[in-house]
C-alpha cells in the first residue's frame, strides 16, 4: 500500500529492511555523531569558543563601571560627537556599552593580547557584529556579558548592529582598533 | 443533533471527501492563498529595498513590510495551509468524517479574525517589531493579541484533527495502522501543540505587558520561551511538506514506503527530538551554558538530523523503486531521466526535496553548530537557510500539493497548464538562487533585518566589501524571479478556482454512510516481504544511494570549511 | 491508487494473530506520541533554559 493508505500487513513492523536503507542509516548516523563531538571537541582543543560568563545587572552599575574605565584609559577623542577612545591596558576589563543607536566608548586594543570584553545594552536587544572578522554576539539588556578576545591583527575594524533595533538601526555602528603593543 | 455523514468519492482519483471536511480544507486552503498574495506583495518591496542599487521603500515602510512579510509568509500562509492538510490527512485519507466541524470553523474564524488584527497593528504603522517581536521594544497590545486569537484558533483546528482521529478509530473507518501521511501529519500536529504552548506561555504576558499590567518582561527569558515558539513553528513545516513528499510519491507514482518501519521512525524521530533546535537561536546569547547549547541545538545528537537524512534518502528511493518497477530499471538514473519533468506536481516536490536537503538542511546544521553559529549568527546568512527551509521547501511542496488538490478538491481543471509546467522551476530554482546569494553575502557579514548596508546617516559607518554588493544585488534578481514564479502559482490558482471550467460528474451524488467509509475489518494476511528484484548489486534503489552520498560528501566538505574559517578568526572564550 | 486493502485471502492464519510489537503500538497511539512530543522539550529546552537564566549569578 502506498504512504496515503494504512499498510497492508497488520505488522509492519517486521518488514525487513533494504541493504540501502540500512547502509545509509549506520553512515548517516556515524556523521550524526561526529558532528555532536565536534562541539565538545572545539571546547577542549579550539580557541573559538563564545564564553558562558554573564551576570545579571542595572543599566546604572555598568554605565558607572564603563565610565571609570572611560575615566581611566581615555587616550583621545573621535568624530564631531567627542566619542572617547580608550586604550586599556591589555589584560584588563575593557567594558562596551551599546544602546540606540550607537556603541560607547571606542576601544583600541593592542594586537596580541588578551582582554575582557563585556557587553550589555542599556536599552533594548542589539547586536555585536565585529567585521570584517564576523564574530556576531547578542546583547542583552540587563545582563553582562564578559568574553575574552584576543585581536590578532591591526587595523581598524567595524563594529554594527545586527539586531534590528528601530528606525535608525542602520546608523549604529562603530570602530575598534588593533594597534602594535608599545615597545616599553 | 444530527451529524453529517455525507461523502462524495472523487471519480479520478478515487478519494472520498466529508462534506463539511472538504468545505473546510478548501476555506483554509484559500485563506492560506490570500496571506501568500499578501506576503508575496511585501516580498517583492523587501527584496527591492535590500538591493542597494534600488533600495525602494524608506526605512520605516521597510520595517514595516519587513515584519508583515514574515508574519503573513511564516504563520498565516503556512498554518492556514497545513490545517488544510491536517483535514485532509485525518478525513480523507482515514475515510472518516470530520470531528466536530463547526468547532472546526469557529478555530478557522478565530484565526481570520487573528490574523487581521495582527495585520492591521502592523500596517497601522506602530508594530514593527518584526515575526520576533522581541521585547523591550514594543508593539500595539492588537499585534499580540491578533497573534495570541490565531494560535488559539489553531491549536482547536489541531485538536479537531486529534478528534478526527479517535472518530475514524472508534468508528473503525481504516484498518490497522494510520496512512504514513497522516502519521506525518500527526508529527505535524503533535509539534504544532507545544509550538501553540510555548507561544502563549510568552505572548500571553507580553501582551499584559503591553497594556500595563505587567511592569517588565525578560529580554532572555522572552528570546528563549519564544524560540520555543517561533523555531517549533517551523519544524511543523518540516514535519507537514516531509509527509507531502511521501504523499505525492504515492499520487504521481504509486510508490510505496521503502519499508513503514523506517520512515515512522524518523517521524518519530521529529516527534521527540526536533523541537529541541529551538537552542538554534539562543547560541550567541549571555548566560545559557554551553551544556544546555549543545545538547538542545544538537536534537540531543542530531537525532533529528538522521531523521531528514533518513526521509531524504526514502522519498526518492520509494519513486526509485515504483519506477524501476514499472520497467525504468537500467543504470543508475533512468528512473529519474523518465521521471514526469512536465509534471508541475512532481518537479515542484523534487525541487523542493533536493533545496530543503542540500541548501537548507546542510545551512541549517552549520548555523545550528555551537561554535559556527559566531560566524553566521544575524547575518544575511540566517534568512538565506530558512528561505531554503520554509520556502523551498515547505512552500514548494504546498504548491506542487495544490495543483493536485484543483481537480480533485476544487473539481477544476487546472488553467494556464503550460505555465504551470514551468512555475515549480521559476519560483523553486529562483527561490534557491536567493538562498545561496544571502548566504554568500552572510558570510561576508551583512547583516539581515537592515535597511541599508551602505549605513547612510552613521557617524562611523562600515564598508562592505564590493563583493557583498554584488552578492546583494544577484540576491535581489533571484528574488524577483520567485516573485515572478509565486505570481504564476497565484494567476494559475485562482484563476483555476475561481474561473476552471467545471469537471462534472455524471450522476454524482453525496452518499450518507452511517458508519465510516472503510469495509468491516478483515484479518489482512500479508506476509512481510522485500522488494523484487529490481536495483543493482542488492540495493534496490542504487540510484537514490548515489544521490545520498553526493549529499553526504558536500555536507562533510562543507562542515569541515567552515570550521576551517572558524579557527582563523580572532580567539576568544 | 484505488487497490482494495482486502484482495489478499482473509486467512485467520498465525500472521493475524501475531501479537503486535511495542515499538508499533507506540506509533499507532498517537496521544502517547503527543505526550512524548511535548513533554521532551518542554523538559529539556524550556524548563531547564529557564532554570539557567534564574540561576545567572548577580553581578559584583
Amino acid at each position: 500500500m502506498t504512504a496515503i493508505h494504512s499498510p497492508a500487513q497488520r505488522v509492519w513492523w517486521k518488514q525487513p529492511l533494504d541493504r540501502v536503507e540500512g547502509t545509509w542509516i549506520v553512515i548517516a548516523f556515524v556523521w550524526c555523531l561526529v558532528m555532536f563531538f565536534m562541539m565538545p571537541y572545539w571546547h577542549i582543543y579550539g580557541k573559538q569558543n563564545l564564553s558562558n560568563e554573564a551576570y545579571r545587572t542595572t543599566p546604572e552599575a555598568y554605565v558607572a563601571k564603563t565610565q571609570a574605565m572611560v575615566d581611566k584609559y581615555t587616550v583621545r577623542t573621535a568624530t564631531e560627537q567627542n566619542i572617547p577612545v580608550v586604550h586599556p591596558v591589555p589584560g584588563s576589563d575593557v567594558y562596551l556599552i551599546a544602546r540606540l543607536w550607537n556603541f560607547w566608548p571606542i576601544l583600541e586594543l593592542e594586537e596580541g593580547q588578551t582582554y575582557k570584553l563585556h557587553i550589555m545594552s542599556t536599552d533594548w536587544l542589539h547586536g555585536f557584529s565585529l567585521q570584517p572578522e564576523n564574530i556576531n554576539v547578542q546583547i542583552h539588556p540587563g545582563y553582562e556579558h564578559v568574553m575574552t578576545i584576543t585581536p590578532t591583527k591591526e587595523g581598524t575594524y567595524s563594529i554594527i548592529c545586527n539586531e534590528y533595533c528601530g528606525i535608525n538601526h542602520h546608523t549604529m555602528a562603530s570602530k575598534l582598533y588593533v594597534v602594535k603593543p608599545k615597545k616599553s | 443533533m444530527a451529524v453529517n455523514r455525507n461523502f462524495r468519492t472523487c471519480p479520478s482519483t478515487g478519494l472520498v471527501y466529508h462534506e463539511p471536511a472538504e468545505k473546510l480544507i478548501r476555506w483554509n486552503a484559500v485563506a492560506g492563498v490570500v496571506s501568500l498574495l499578501v506576503g508575496g506583495v511585501l516580498a517583492l518591496l523587501v527584496t527591492l529595498t535590500r538591493w542597494p542599487a534600488v533600495k525602494l521603500l524608506p526605512p520605516d515602510w521597510f520595517y514595516l513590510a519587513l515584519t508583515a512579510h514574515g508574519l503573513d509568509m511564516l504563520v498565516f500562509w503556512i498554518i492556514f495551509f497545513e490545517i488544510a492538510v491536517l483535514y485532509f490527512a485525518a478525513s480523507t485519507l482515514l475515510k472518516c468524517r470530520l470531528a466536530t466541524p463547526k468547532v472546526a470553523w469557529a478555530a478557522f474564524w478565530l484565526m481570520i479574525v487573528g490574523a487581521l488584527m495582527n495585520n492591521f497593528a502592523v500596517f497601522k504603522g506602530d508594530s514593527s517589531v518584526m515575526f520576533t517581536s522581541y521585547v523591550p521594544m514594543g508593539a500595539h497590545p492588537l499585534f499580540y493579541l491578533g497573534l495570541i486569537l490565531f494560535a488559539v484558533g489553531a491549536l482547536i483546528a489541531v485538536f479537531v484533527f486529534f478528534g478526527t482521529l479517535v472518530v475514524g478509530k472508534a468508528e473503525k473507518t481504516y484498518n490497522g495502522s494510520v496512512p504514513l501521511v497522516t502519521f506525518g501529519a500527526i508529527t505535524a500536529a503533535i509539534i504544532a501543540t507545544f509550538t501553540i504552548a510555548a507561544g502563549a506561555i510568552i505572548l500571553i504576558p507580553t501582551f499584559l505587558w503591553s497594556v500595563g499590567l505587567v511592569s517588565h518582561i525578560d529580554s532572555l527569558m522572552y528570546r528563549t520561551v519564544w524560540w520555543g515558539f517561533g523555531h517549533s513553528s517551523q519544524q511543523i513545516n518540516v514535519a507537514a511538506h516531509v509527509s507531502v513528499w511521501y504523499a505525492i510519491a504515492a499520487i504521481v507514482f504509486g510508490a510505496k514506503p521503502m519499508s513503514e518501519k523506517v520512515s515512522r521512525m524518523a517521524f518519530v524521530l521529529y516527534i521527540l527530538f526536533l523541537q529541541l533546535a529551538s537552542a538554534h537561536h539562543l547560541l550567541a546569547d549571555p548566560g545559557l551554558t554551553s551544556n544546555w547549547k549543545i545538547f538542545n541545538t544538537s536534537y540531543a545528537m542530531y537525532l533529528a538530523v538522521l531523521a531528514s537524512m533518513v526521509h531524504g534518502l526514502t522519498v526518492p528511493g520509494a519513486i526509485e523503486v515504483a519506477q524501476r518497477e514499472k520497467g525504468f530499471n537500467k543504470g543508475f538514473f533512468e528512473w529519474l531521466r523518465k521521471a514526469p519533468w512536465g509534471n508541475p506536481c512532481f518537479s515542484g516536490m523534487f525541487i523542493s526535496l533536493v533545496g530543503f536537503g542540500f541548501l537548507g538542511g546542510i545551512s541549517g546544521v552549520m548555523m545550528g553548530t555551537e561554535q559556527l553559529n559566531l560566524i553566521i549568527h544575524n547575518t544575511i546568512y540566517v534568512p538565506g537557510h530558512f528561505h531554503a527551509t520554509v520556502v523551498v521547501g515547505t512552500t514548494l511542496a504546498f504548491m506542487a500539493l495544490t495543483y493536485f488538490l484543483i481537480p480533485t478538491l476544487f473539481r477544476r481543471e487546472l488553467m494556464f497548464p503550460g505555465m504551470a509546467k514551468w512555475q515549480p522551476y521559476v519560483y523553486g530554482l529562483g527561490m534557491c538562487a536567493f538562498s545561496v546569494f544571502m548566504m554568500g553575502a552572510g558570510t561576508l557579514g551583512v547583516p539581515r533585518r537592515h535597511w541599508d548596508m551602505a549605513f547612510s546617516g552613521a557617524i562611523l559607518p562600515h564598508e562592505f566589501p564590493g563583493t557583498a554588493y554584488l552578492m546583494m544585488g544577484i540576491m535581489a534578481v533571484s528574488g524577483i524571479a520567485a516573485v515572478v514564479g509565486g505570481a504564476m502559482y497565484l494567476l494559475i490558482t485562482v484563476g483555476s478556482v475561481f474561473f476552471g471550467r467545471k469537471i462534472e460528474t455524471p450522476g454524482f451524488k453525496r452518499v450518507p454512510v452511517r458508519e465510516g467509509m472503510a469495509p468491516p475489518p478483515a484479518p489482512v494476511a500479508v506476509a512481510p516481504a522485500g522488494h523484487g528484484a529490481i536495483g543493482l548489486g542488492g540495493f534496490v534503489a542504487p540510484g537514490t544511494f548515489v544521490l545520498a552520498m553526493i549529499f553526504l560528501v558536500s555536507f562533510v566538505l562543507y562542515y569541515f570549511v567552515n570550521w576551517k574559517y572558524l579557527s582563523t578568526v580572532w580567539p576568544m572564550n | 491508487m484505488s487497490q482494495d486493502p482486502a484482495q489478499a485471502a482473509p486467512a485467520d492464519d498465525d500472521v493475524g494473530d501475531e501479537p503486535v510489537p511495542m515499538m508499533q503500538q507506540l506509533c499507532d497511539n498517537p496521544f502517547l506520541l503527543l505526550f512524548l512530543g511535548v513533554a521532551m522539550p518542554t523538559v529539556l529546552y524550556i524548563v531547564w533554559g529557564v532554570m539557567e537564566i534564574v540561576g545567572i549569578p548577580i553581578s559584583k
